[in-house]
Parts: structure tokens; C-alpha cells; sequence
């Protein structure tokens, strides 16, 4: 009995070791660009992670199949779960970024996982992509020269929410109160500095709730705001802590028109089973991505019909998914802008798809082209404009589907850009990095 | 046949207390240090020191705290993720406010600070044992999770409240590759397991066993169960800080308080039941199975050129992994360092057992 186990164990033990001395798995094909996708299809936030997941691996296998790559250059990809955990996040990171010709870009799905990685990437020179989410300073390129939060910014979110409920209230905000629920993590706690500055430009009163996560325990916060009565309610949450968010809110009797929720508490799954219950509950969109187009009945046809669809059918067009899709283009868009420069038909280094994200020029005609014609406003980033053009639109649950209710948003760049400035220099003044000239 | 020890004579006190007694002992640790300071500096990848070594290694520090502490001296905690945090914030703080603070005294301040705060919430376990001090250490790690995520002062205003640590020198000399880090932390670790496997063999580790084993006949014999308790509280807590700082600093490099929340308390608990509960090196041992386990078994499908899916696969690799804690606590309760000293055993008959 004793020699068995030991023998096992021993087994065991030589396996890890031929591991570690194995390193990183078998190198690809040469003309064949290796996308690593971060995801979490399990944990708390998993409801969203895999509508997301699933979404960014669609449309890499959409391009494979419509357009056999990006100019003949085969996507290879492949997954790692990071349970939305640092430090999974990290060993993902390093297992996959020198990945055949090196990895393309990181899609973190995570904002503590892109504080983790953002350090390690300046050293190891790749990019960490992060649109709608991460860093919000890193927007300014001059100092965060690997990081791109393309579309928009916690900030961005909270600053196009607070237009919104202006616009709503005619224009004065003077004596109304505005509630911050919010997950209490790095996430959560982003767009804070902005909404204090609104707050002391506006007029408003902002009282902070913070919400342990998972939070799936919010019955002492909606009672605060029950007794509170606050205007409004901004609602930074995701995954499981948005259907309870909502539920309570249904509870303690807050309309749930007065809320308003980021864009990762506001998609198809987390006010689907409530139904009803969940009537007026706004949230802002990432651009348009409630919004369907041609490349949805492509994917369809060239990707689902074939059975080669990475999720359910029925999942194409909620707003996860579709999400995932925009986040997988514009890796591919910055893969094509860079191939443009460094030869078509090759496969790239990560520092040559940096500048393809550098250079993005994401023209209405090319997004028509692409099939995001609805689903995307034009996009231009630059050397110091990282994040390209922000635009945001309220969309409203109206018990069965999502429907679209404000025009076109774009934030007051009067607030937003001093804040990235100053944290971005207080950035590079803690790490020594010197900013470039651009 | 390999390990027999005949004709090894010990003429003196000195060489009976030897850390190693065995002669073949002593060659297999010196190889060993060998190996992992010379050639796997040389031959590792920069995937397997900074996702594999070194987590592996700080882990199986603060697993060697946390073992002083429960393994040792009987005191169940389950507040080793807070006195780790304390450890990793104190450090960021005297880096981040003192002007060229070295790597080394950084680390050890928050050593220092972890054994304020140990101490602090080890006077309890003067009252109160078992379960109850369980539940009581938990308050430290709720205290903490609280302070480190409301108390502003200690991120230094960081807005989003994630703390990230700049270039890591030392006397001028920085710590950039992962070689380097694996290297310092390697050091460390040696040092301190030296440090405590001593200690567990000298009086005071006595005293931690014998209180351990029976509170009241220890005090009946002299030993003073403040004293004992308090010092365990205070050397445990001291590693399991320098511990945290590590993790913070040399291995995430930038945090938030969850990096440090229960789980992280529960995983190191784990970690020495399944390595072996009063043993130094079973806290190796069960830092290897907790670090290694997962990340092997993540791969095996791709070895086997299996083809399933992120989720199938993240499912497996936790029902395996339960699996086989379950398994080895039902056929080795002791812990994997029981079934090493089993095996040692063995060896010295072998070929020719009784």
C-alpha cells in the first residue's frame, strides 16, 4: 500500500518537474498571428465572462473562415481561465505571452488583473488592450505607451451618465443627490475622482456605497437608500452582484428608472430572469453594442450553421457577446493597420500590432465594411490618444428586451482630461517612467 | 543499499544535534541547493520562474509561518491572509514614503509590523482555544480586509485602491529579471527555513510543542504560556509578513486587498494540512502540491492533445484537485512529510527488509 502511493507520489512529483523544465507549450506555425484570450468562464463574475468569452472567440473564427485570416495570415488563439484572479491572471499572462510570434494583445477582461500585467508589460513589450475598462489614465499614451482602453473609460461611463441624468433634470443638478453603488474593488472604485469632480462642479451631493464583493449581500446598502432617497443611483457592478443589485432595488421600492448601470451590469443576463421586476433600468453602452449588424448574420452563417460556434445560438446579439466581438476586431483591425506597415502576409511581433493600435483608423466606411456599421461610431487613436473617440448611449430594459433611448453621447473632454493627465503624470512620477514626446 | 548509515559514528554532542545527521542527508541537501541556485538559474524559463518558482517559493515561506503557528505550537489561524497583507501594505508604505528605502529593510519592516499586529491578535489565544481562536484569528482577517480597503492612508490616496510597487533595489543593486527574483527569493527562503527548523529544535520549540500537546501539563512544568504563545504568534506572523511582502512585491508587483482575503488564509491552512502539520519541509511540500497541481493539471489536456473546452477543463481541474486532497489526507493524514520520512525509512532497509 505504502510502496503504491509513494510510487505516485514520486510519479507525481517527476511530471511537475518535466513541467517546469518544459516550459512553455510546442511554438506555432510560422504565418499565423497568436491572439491569447483571457477569460473567466468560471467564478462571480462568470455570467458575463462567458457571453464575453465566447463573443471574442466568435469573431476570431469568423475572420478564419470569411476572410481565411487577416491578408492570409491565419488567427491562431487559445484560452486561459483567470477566474477573474490577479494572480491566475498573471500566469496566464506569462504562459501566453511569447506565443508564436508573440501574443497580440491583452484583453484582461479584468481591471485588477491589467494593474497586474500593465507593470510587466512595459518590460516585456506587449500590449494590454482594455476597452471600456482598466486604467483610465492609461488613455494618455505618452506615459502608458503599451496600454490602449479603446472606446471609452470608467470615466468616460460615469461622465456620460451624469449628462444624461442632466439632461433629464433640464440642466441643473444643484441639491440633487446622486448614489455610487459600486463593487468594492479597484473596479468599482474608478470612476470615483471623476464623479467627485462633476459633483463639485455640478452642484451635486455623491454618497458612496461600497459593496463587498461577490455581492451577492446588498440588503444593508438598498436600505441605506431607501432611507437616503438619493435622486439617483449609479450602479458599478458585475456578475452575480447585478440580478441581486436589481432584485433589491425591486425590494426596498427604488424605481429602477432612477438607476443607472455601467456596461458591465448591463447586458442581456442580468435583467433576463428578473424580467419585469427590471422594467426602466438604464444602462450605458459601449458605443452601440446593443445594436445588431451584418457581422451578427455572418457569424451566423459562416461560423454557427457550420457548428463551429463557440457558445449557445441564441447568444449572438446580447450585449456581452456582441461586446466581445468589438473587442476582437479591433485586435484584428490593429493586427491589418500594422501588417499595412510591416509587410501584408507576415506575422507581426507584438511591439509591431502596438503600433497597428497606435495607428488605428477606424473610418464609418470600414466599420460598414466590417459589419459594425451600426454598432460602431469611427474610431482614431494616436500616439498620445490611446483611447481613440469615446461614444455612449443609454439603453433602457423595457421588461423584454433592451431598447435604445438617448442619442449618441460623447464625455466632456473639459473633465476628463486634466484628471488623465494628472494621474497619468503621478504615474510616471511613482515609476520613473519618462514620458514620450509625441 | 543507498542509504544505509552504517559506520557512521557520532563522537560528539555536536554531531548527534547535527540539522543533518545522515551523511547522505547532507550530500542530497547540498546537491539539492546546488541545483536550485546554480542550474536552475541557468536552465529555467522565464514562463516557469515567474508563474512557477516563485509563487511556489513565497507560498511555502508563509506556509512555514503559518506552520510555527499551528503545526508547532497548536494555535489555529485563520488570519494568515491578513498578517500577509499587513506584511506587503507596510512594506509599499515605507517604500513609497522614505526615499531609497532598500528592498531588504522594506521587506523586513514589514516582517516587523506583521509581528506587532500578530502579537496583537494572539493575546486572545491566552483565553480562548481550538475553534474559538479559529473564529477569533478570522476577525483579523476581517479587520484587515476592512482597513486595507477603507483606510486610505495605507494605499497612499491611491484612487481605485490597488497599490503597485516601483523598481525593487537594493544598495544600487535592482532586481529586474525574474532570474534575479527567483534568486532573492530563494535566498530568503533558505534563510528562514534554517531559521525556523532551528527553533523548532531548540527550547523555545519545545515549549511550542509541549503547549501544543497539553496546555496545562506544559504550564505545570514551568513553561509559561504567555511567553510560549505570544513568541509563536510573533515568529509566525513575522515570516508569514515577509512572506506577504514578497507576494506583493516580487511576485504580483501591483495589488488589491482581495489578493490577500480569506482564500488566500484558507489556501495556506491547506497547504500545511496536506503537507504535513509540525514539519518544515512539509510546508514545501504542500506549497508544491497547492502551486504545482493546478497548473499541471491545466496542461495534461493539452499534452494529451485534448481538445475541451476553458470551462469543461477549469471544472475538471477542481473536482481532480478535490479529489486528491481527499485522497492523500485518507491514505496519509500526516501530510506528504509523513510520507516522505516513510519512504526515508524504507530506503535505509532496502533491499533487505526484515
Amino acid at each position: 500500500m505504502q510502496f503504491r502511493n509513494l510510487a505516485r507520489t514520486a510519479a507525481l512529483a517527476a511530471a511537475g518537474l518535466s513541467m517546469v523544465v518544459a516550459g512553455s507549450l510546442a511554438q506555432a506555425q510560422p504565418a499565423e498571428q497568436f491572439v491569447p484570450l483571457l477569460v473567466y468562464r468560471t467564478g462571480q463574475f462568470a455570467p458575463l465572462g462567458i457571453p464575453w468569452a465566447d463573443g471574442k472567440q466568435d469573431y476570431l473564427k469568423l475572420v478564419n473562415a470569411r476572410d481565411g485570416g487577416v491578408n492570409g495570415v491565419k488567427l491562431t488563439y487559445e484560452e486561459c481561465e483567470t477566474a477573474y484572479d490577479a494572480a491566475k491572471g498573471v500566469e496566464c499572462y506569462e504562459r501566453l505571452k511569447g506565443k508564436g510570434s508573440g501574443a497580440s494583445g491583452f484583453d484582461t477582461q479584468s481591471t485588477g488583473i491589467t494593474f497586474a500585467v500593465t507593470d510587466k508589460a512595459f518590460v516585456d513589450k506587449v500590449v494590454v488592450e482594455t476597452p471600456g475598462y482598466g486604467l483610465s489614465q492609461s488613455a494618455d499614451g505618452t506615459v502608458f505607451e503599451w496600454n490602449f482602453p479603446l472606446l471609452g473609460t470608467y470615466w468616460t461611463a460615469a461622465d456620460v451618465m451624469i449628462q444624461d441624468i442632466a439632461k433629464k433634470e433640464k440642466g441643473n443638478l444643484k441639491g440633487k443627490k446622486i448614489a455610487l453603488v459600486y463593487h468594492d474593488s479597484p473596479y468599482g472604485k474608478e470612476p470615483i475622482p471623476l464623479l467627485q469632480k462633476r459633483a463639485a462642479a455640478e452642484g451635486f451631493e455623491l454618497s458612496l456605497f461600497p459593496v463587498t464583493p461577490p455581492g451577492v449581500e446588498q440588503k444593508s446598502t438598498w436600505l441605506q437608500i431607501r432611507q437616503q432617497k438619493p435622486d439617483y443611483v449609479l450602479f458599478w457592478s458585475a456578475g452575480v452582484m447585478t440580478p441581486a443589485g436589481i432584485r433589491e432595488a425591486q425590494a426596498s421600492g427604488y424605481p429602477r428608472e432612477k438607476i443607472y448601470a455601467v456596461w458591465w451590469a448591463g447586458s442581456d443576463h442580468d435583467v433576463k430572469d428578473i424580467g419585469a421586476g427590471a422594467k426602466g433600468y438604464n444602462a450605458i453602452t459601449l458605443h452601440n453594442s446593443a445594436a445588431k449588424d451584418k457581422v451578427h448574420e455572418d457569424l451566423k452563417k459562416l461560423v454557427y450553421d457550420k457548428g463551429q460556434g463557440t457558445g449557445p445560438a441564441d447568444g449572438i446579439g446580447s450585449i456581452a457577446h456582441t461586446r466581445g466581438m468589438m473587442i476582437s476586431m479591433l485586435q484584428v483591425e490593429a493586427i491589418r493597420a500594422a501588417q499595412e506597415k510591416y509587410g501584408k502576409g507576415k506575422s507581426l511581433t507584438p511591439e509591431q500590432v502596438r503600433w497597428g493600435f497606435e495607428n488605428l483608423n477606424l473610418t464609418a466606411d470600414k466599420l460598414k465594411a466590417l459589419g459594425f456599421g451600426e454598432v460602431m461610431r469611427p474610431v482614431k487613436t494616436s500616439c498620445s490618444n490611446h483611447m481613440g473617440d469615446d461614444w455612449a448611449r443609454i439603453v433602457q430594459w423595457d421588461g423584454g428586451k433592451w431598447e435604445i433611448k438617448s442619442d449618441w453621447y460623447q464625455s466632456e473632454k473639459t473633465y476628463i482630461d486634466p484628471l488623465v493627465k494628472e494621474y497619468a503624470a503621478k504615474y510616471a512620477k511613482d515609476k520613473n517612467v519618462k514620458p514620450r514626446a509625441c | 543499499m543507498f542509504y544505509r548509515e552504517n559506520g557512521q559514528f557520532k563522537s560528539s554532542y555536536r554531531a548527534d544535534l547535527a540539522l543533518f545527521p545522515v551523511a547522505q542527508d547532507r550530500w542530497f541537501m547540498l546537491a539539492f541547493a546546488a541545483i536550485a541556485f546554480v542550474a536552475v538559474p541557468m536552465l529555467a524559463s522565464d514562463y516557469s520562474f515567474r508563474a512557477v518558482l516563485i509563487p511556489f517559493l513565497i507560498l511555502a515561506l508563509a506556509a512555514i509561518g503559518l506552520n510555527i503557528l499551528v503545526g508547532y505550537c497548536g494555535q489555529i489561524s485563520l488570519g494568515t491572509g491578513a498578517f500577509m497583507a499587513v506584511g506587503a501594505y507596510a512594506a509599499y508604505n515605507l517604500q513609497v514614503r522614505i526615499e531609497g528605502m532598500p528592498l531588504l529593510v522594506a521587506l523586513i519592516g514589514g516582517g516587523l509590523a506583521a509581528t506587532v499586529v500578530g502579537v496583537l491578535f494572539g493575546i486572545p489565544s491566552l483565553r480562548i482555544r481550538g475553534l474559538y481562536l479559529a473564529v477569533a484569528t478570522l476577525a483579523a482577517q476581517f479587520f484587515m480586509d476592512w482597513f486595507t480597503n477603507r483606510v486610505k492612508w495605507v494605499t497612499n490616496d491611491s484612487s481605485s485602491g490597488s497599490v503597485s510597487v516601483n523598481s525593487l533595489q537594493m544598495f544600487g543593486y535592482e532586481f529586474n529579471t525574474p532570474t534575479q527574483k527567483y534568486l532573492l527569493c530563494l535566498s530568503l527562503v533558505v534563510v528562514f527555513a534554517l531559521l525556523a527548523k532551528n527553533l523548532v529544535r531548540g527550547a523555545i520549540g519545545r515549549e511550542w510543542m509541549a503547549m501544543r500537546d497539553m496546555d496545562v501539563a506544559a504550564s505545570v512544568i514551568g513553561i509559561r504560556p504567555v511567553y510560549a504563545k505570544l513568541t509563536a504568534f510573533a515568529v509566525s506572523s513575522f515570516i508569514v509578513g515577509v512572506a506577504g511582502a514578497l507576494w506583493g512585491f516580487v511576485h504580483l508587483g501591483a495589488w488589491e486587498p482581495a489578493a490577500f482575503g480569506i482564500d488566500k488564509s484558507l489556501q495556506l491552512l491547506f497547504m500545511i494540512i496536506i503537507g504535513g502539520l509540525g514539519s518544515i519541509a512539509g510546508s514545501f511540500f504542500g506549497a508544491a502540491f497547492i502551486v504545482l497541481l493546478p497548473l499541471l493539471l491545466n496542461y495534461v489536456p493539452h499534452w494529451l492533445g485534448l481538445s475541451i473546452s476553458t470551462a469543461t477543463a477549469s471544472h475538471l481541474e477542481h473536482m481532480i484537485f478535490g479529489a486528491l486532497i481527499v485522497f492523500f489526507l485518507i491514505v496519509e493524514p500526516h501530510g506528504l512529510a509523513r510520507l516522505w520520512s516513510t519512504a526515508r525509512q524504507k530506503l535505509r532497509l532496502w533491499p533487505f527488509p526484515h
